[in-house]
């Protein structure tokens, strides 16, 4: 009985969850076709849906899911290049830690995707202005939990490495890189994050690429129930890509 | 003869990544210096050699002159005003909703279940993306940049209060129930100060995304505000102004994330 008792309240919350959001689309639904909410501002949730369709087959969705895929890819894997050196850098050479640190932290709260139209100037408006721009953007976490990480390793750990004479580059390969890795990914998750919304963002601001560009495509066509799609669209991909990286982070946290 | 050679002993070898005495104030003081120095003149000799096109990398004399100029300039005071208007309201309203969610999603575990994921995964997604539907619903004027702001820090202000609730140490409430606490006693004596570290702390994030996100919407479509203004300049390619206005954009952020962290008494 405690079992079933357990089983029940088990789905009995994402149940509501779920019926909650059903119901939220029906009483919207209701509202629309009894004119009390304006459809000329909002659409018709079954018409939204509908346009789901619509838009993967009559606005090329996959091959701007590709676009945006493209400036993720080289912006992610630029950030792990780039902050992951500074922030072991940084757990080396203490001196510079201490005086950099707080600059680090600084970037990392800083409006630095307000710079888009210098960045526009320097690189024009092109990809690689997106790239360039999601890189600064998404640094700052990478390369603090990378000292953080590195910074935690636990010392028995450095200990046996040393027993083990180990040179520089084994002790970090073998020893602290491993131990430290679950941190790092939390950094690459936070910084993947970053630069997935400052990719999103930034397509949209300047109208270029990939999926940013399609919502504001469809907004100045005033195609409402296409909008509402898109956006649906970019906030499904963009859970999707949260849920992943949480997983792997989940995988690579040591089990106690 | 290679064996006569001295050698380094090699566990001396990974001394580097764990050695290492305490580092004075002067040496961090000294490397900042060298950093700072090392990056004006690096910046002023690329402004000087002619590799980029003229103007885009501009001398920082002319930065320097921008930053003055832009400081007596009356426009930029007034289009501060309209900036810092939609950010407090922004934050006003998706705080004060934040915090309400929050402690409903915090205080009955079933709720959260029920509910929290959704703000979780929603936390995280590009919030300029909403804009237009901000804009068909409330408008081109502020209404529809302090809707944005607020629904961006909405998220963070909720996530941290329900995470604070949670994170109220069982003891202090049997201790209240022990009392018997009215509810509002409970509130005002256990929760509220238990809760306060990631509540503030919630609101000071909550700042920076309202912030960062009432400036991108200006910039996107506005007739006035900080961000309308860098996208007037970016349109004359004044780029002495362009780098002022934008430094100054970032000290004003820094200066309200270390004000707000100093007051609420976290850390930045």
């Amino acid at each position: 009985m405690a079992d079933a008792g357990a089983g029940r309240s088990r789905w009995a919350a994402p149940a509501l969850g779920a019926g909650s959001v059903i119901a939220i689309f029906a009483a919207l639904e209701i509202l629309l076709k009894t004119g009390i909410v304006n459809r000329f501002i909002v659409p018709y949730p079954s018409a939204v849906l509908l346009s789901l369709e619509r838009i993967i087959v009559e606005e090329n969705v996959l091959g701007r899911v590709g676009e945006t895929a493209f400036e993720m890819f080289f912006s992610c894997i630029a950030v792990i290049l780039i902050g992951v050196p500074i922030g072991t850098a940084l757990y080396r050479y203490r001196a510079l830690r201490r005086a950099v640190e707080d600059w680090v932290a600084a970037l990392a709260a800083a409006p630095l995707v307000l710079a888009f139209p210098l960045f526009l100037v320097l690189f024009g408006r092109s990809s690689l202005t997106i790239i360039v721009m999601s890189v600064i953007t998404g640094l700052a976490p990478i390369i603090i939990k990378t000292t953080e990480g590195l910074a935690g390793v636990r010392p028995v750990l450095i200990n046996v490495g040393k027993s083990l004479k180990m040179g520089d580059s084994q002790m970090f390969w073998k020893i602290l890189i491993p131990a430290a890795l679950p941190v790092i990914f939390s950094g690459i998750r936070l910084s993947w994050t970053f630069v997935l919304i400052s990719v999103v963002g930034i397509e949209f601001l300047i109208n270029l690429g990939g999926l940013g560009q399609l919502i504001n495509d469809l907004a100045e066509r005033y195609d409402l129930p296409g909008t509402y799609a898109a956006i649906l669209f970019v906030v499904g991909v963009s859970v999707c890509f949260f849920m992943i990286l949480e997983r792997v982070e989940t995988w690579l946290r040591p089990n106690p | 003869m290679a064996a006569t050679e001295p050698v380094r002993p090699k566990a001396a070898r990974s001394q580097g990544w764990t050695a290492g005495g305490p580092v004075s104030g002067r040496d961090t003081n000294l490397i900042r210096i060298g950093i700072v120095l090392g990056a004006a003149i690096l910046w002023e000799g690329v402004s000087r050699s002619g590799w980029l096109f003229q103007d885009v990398v501009p001398s920082l004399l002319a930065i320097g002159a921008a930053i003055g100029k832009m400081l007596v300039n009356p426009a930029f005071y007034a289009n501060l005003q309209v900036t810092a208007g939609e950010v407090f309201a922004s934050l006003a309203i998706g705080g004060a909703l934040g915090i309400f969610t929050g402690i409903a999603l915090g205080s009955n575990r079933f709720l959260g279940a029920a509910f929290e994921p959704y703000v979780y995964y929603l936390a995280p997604t590009p919030r300029i993306i909403f804009f237009p539907v901000m804009i068909m619903w409330f408008g081109v004027g502020a209404a529809s940049k302090i809707a944005l702001g607020a629904l961006s820090c909405f998220f963070t202000v909720a996530l941290s209060t329900a995470g604070g609730m949670r994170g109220i140490d069982t003891v202090l409430i049997r201790v209240g129930k022990s009392f018997r606490a009215t509810p509002w006693q409970m509130g005002m004596k256990i929760y509220l100060p238990a809760m306060r570290v990631p509540v503030l702390n919630g609101i000071r994030l909550g700042f920076g995304t309202a912030m960062v996100t009432a400036l991108l919407a200006e910039t996107k479509l506005s007739n006035q505000g900080l961000g309308y203004m860098i996208m007037q300049i970016y349109s004359r390619f004044d780029m002495p102004s362009l780098y002022a206005l934008l430094i100054i954009v970032f000290i004003i952020a820094g200066a309200g994330n270390l004000i707000l962290g100093r007051v609420t008494g976290t850390n930045a």
